[in-house]
């Protein structure tokens, strides 16, 4: 996009400085569009799995739902509990919001199409999302009641237990790759398996990472079965009891996009990205991000699946499912995916 | 043009939240300001194109240990009176350190000014060719030259981590605790037994 710019007659400077404002624009909008729908989407397929019909009053079908709720939250008056931390009480949401943001810059959307495409992308997306744990627990401390404490306290744990287990997945999948370029990594999946299937899925040795990678998503992103952090029936509302109004629509924002984010990335490691899921040159016809599309929104069906079927997990068991299991079969995985590839002499 | 604007922003952003780190009163405050000047130096880091250092610094500082900072200082109980009655006390100790620092700095300097030391030149070979990228750069050096010591330092720090394991690791003979594999392993015919007792009678156990 910068080449179009400076085609313009702009500088180097000028024309990189409004491709990166465009990219950022043409990220966030569709974005930002796409979580209101999939608020929606996730209503829905919850209330289809308990027999009830969901939102069905705003706009047809209760499309228009999700935008009622943000102009309702909009126009809600903004209460600061008097014994807050003002200042962080305020910047918690924002970080939260910020951060869920921030990790879409490196996501490729189509052969080429990123807005940053980094050397070390896969862990510019590991360094941002172990940010996300900041907006939650600064909540917490700084609204100076018992019940958001407890859930920041919480909050930190879980999400530091399984960001060690998703570390190791993702060393599986780089070993493999070859590199940390999310698109370099989408490239070498095309034709993995059986030079037929597009997808490390397809792959014996990291199916099981796939499925471990699923459920620490669903723990990272503190989704039912894991959302202990705001367990409503022991914490109120966890870390957002205190907040209203706006700063709470950013939690909800941001939450959905992470969530987003991890389907995203479970599409992009695991299923082959922008690649057609068969490695048949008919099904390059259909554009990349139509793909990926179509993939994201299959994981967030199995995400909202879960959310509407399984209980809440214990929090001592959750800590036994991270630190006792996840982490020492993602570690016998690194060890078994690394010993295959130089025997098979990958590396030479 | 951009480069000498991003270097000062996080330059001076990263000077300014260290010296707010110290001066600020409350410790949550402190770890929070230090988390800005962590994210900061990676930010100087990707400038001078060490990206691999930039992000392992956000992953390992920023995303873990300062986590566990916060999450320590959080549950202190803080009394500011008590804090200002130690001032006095360790001011002599603080200002000798801060006169080492200064000095140690200050020596580093004059020795910069004198030429400095040529990096990455240990044996006197070549520093690492072009046309690398920084994690494979790394990982060329840490598996062939600095094996060895690589290796030893994953030694010290297997034996720091049980080290700790043990020191904290207490039996608790009290509580029950859950086996799982114990509750998957049992069947339902030795968990329930199936009586049909008489009218009146009732069920011994």
């Amino acid at each position: 996009m910068t080449e179009f710019f400076m085609g313009l007659g702009l500088s180097y400077e000028w024309a990189w400085g409004i491709a990166t404002i465009c990219g950022i624009l043409l990220i966030a909008f569709p974005l930002m569009l796409g979580v209101a729908m999939i608020i929606y989407a996730d209503r829905k397929i919850w209330a289809a799995m308990a027999l009830r019909k969901g939102p069905n009053v705003v706009g047809p079908i209760g499309l228009l739902q999700s935008f009622a709720d943000g102009l309702k939250v909009f126009l809600q008056e903004t209460i600061i509990p008097s014994a807050a931390n003002k200042g962080l009480f305020l910047i918690a949401p924002i970080i939260t919001f910020t951060v869920a943001l921030m990790a879409w810059a490196v996501i490729p959307f189509n052969s080429g199409a990123v807005l940053a495409d980094i050397n070390v992308g896969l862990l510019y997306v590991l360094a941002i999302s172990s940010l996300g744990v900041y907006g939650v627990v600064i909540a917490g401390w700084s609204s100076n009641s018992k019940y958001p404490f407890f859930s920041a306290m919480r909050a930190s744990a879980q999400m530091i237990s399984y960001e060690v287990s998703i570390g190791f997945i993702l060393v599986t999948v780089v070993l493999w790759a070859g590199t940390f370029n999310l698109n370099d990594i989408v490239k070498a999946q095309q034709g993995h398996g059986l030079g037929l299937v597009n997808g490390f899925w397809f792959n014996p040795l990291l199916f099981p990472m796939w499925v471990m990678f699923l459920i620490s998503a669903l723990a990272e992103t503190a989704r039912a079965p894991f959302d202990l952090t705001e367990a409503e029936s022991e914490l109120v509302a966890g870390y957002q009891t205190e907040y209203s109004s706006m700063a709470f629509a950013l939690y909800w924002l941001g939450e959905y996009a992470n969530v987003l984010l991890m389907c995203t990335l479970n599409a992009t490691l695991f299923f082959g990205g922008w690649l057609p899921p068969l490695d048949i040159p008919v099904l390059y016809i259909v554009p990349g991000f139509v793909w990926l599309l179509l993939k994201i929104l299959f994981f967030f069906f199995i995400f909202s699946w879960v959310k509407a079927t399984v209980p809440r997990y214990r929090y001592d068991q959750l800590m036994r499912l991270g630190w006792k299991v996840f982490l020492p079969v993602s570690l016998l995985f690194v060890f078994l995916v690394s010993g295959y590839l130089m025997a098979t002499g990958h590396f030479a | 043009m951009i480069q000498v604007f991003a270097f000062y922003l996080f330059a001076t952003l990263c000077i300014f939240s260290g010296a707010v780190t110290i001066l600020a009163r409350n410790p949550v405050h402190s770890v929070l300001w230090l988390i800005l000047a962590f994210f900061n130096a990676a930010g100087l880091m990707v400038l001078v194109g060490a990206e691999f250092i930039a992000m392992l610094l956000v992953i390992v500082y920023v995303g873990a240990v300062a986590v566990l900072f916060l999450f320590v200082v959080m549950m202190l109980d803080i009394d500011f009176a008590e804090l200002r009655a130690g001032f006095i006390r360790n001011f002599p100790l603080g200002l000798a350190l801060a006169v080492v620092l200064f000095v140690e700095l200050f020596v580093g300097l004059v020795v910069h000014g004198k030429g400095g030391v040529a990096l990455g030149k240990a044996d006197g070979s070549a520093p690492q060719a072009a046309g690398m990228s920084n994690i494979e750069a790394i990982g060329a050096l840490l598996y062939s030259r600095y094996l060895f010591l690589f290796e030893a330092a994953g030694i010290v720090l297997l034996v720091a981590m049980i080290g700790a394991i043990v020191l904290t690791h207490r039996q608790r003979t009290d509580t029950r605790g859950q086996n799982i594999a114990k509750q998957n392993a049992r069947r339902p015919d030795e968990a329930t037994i199936n009586l049909q007792p008489e009218v009146g009678k009732g069920v011994q156990i």
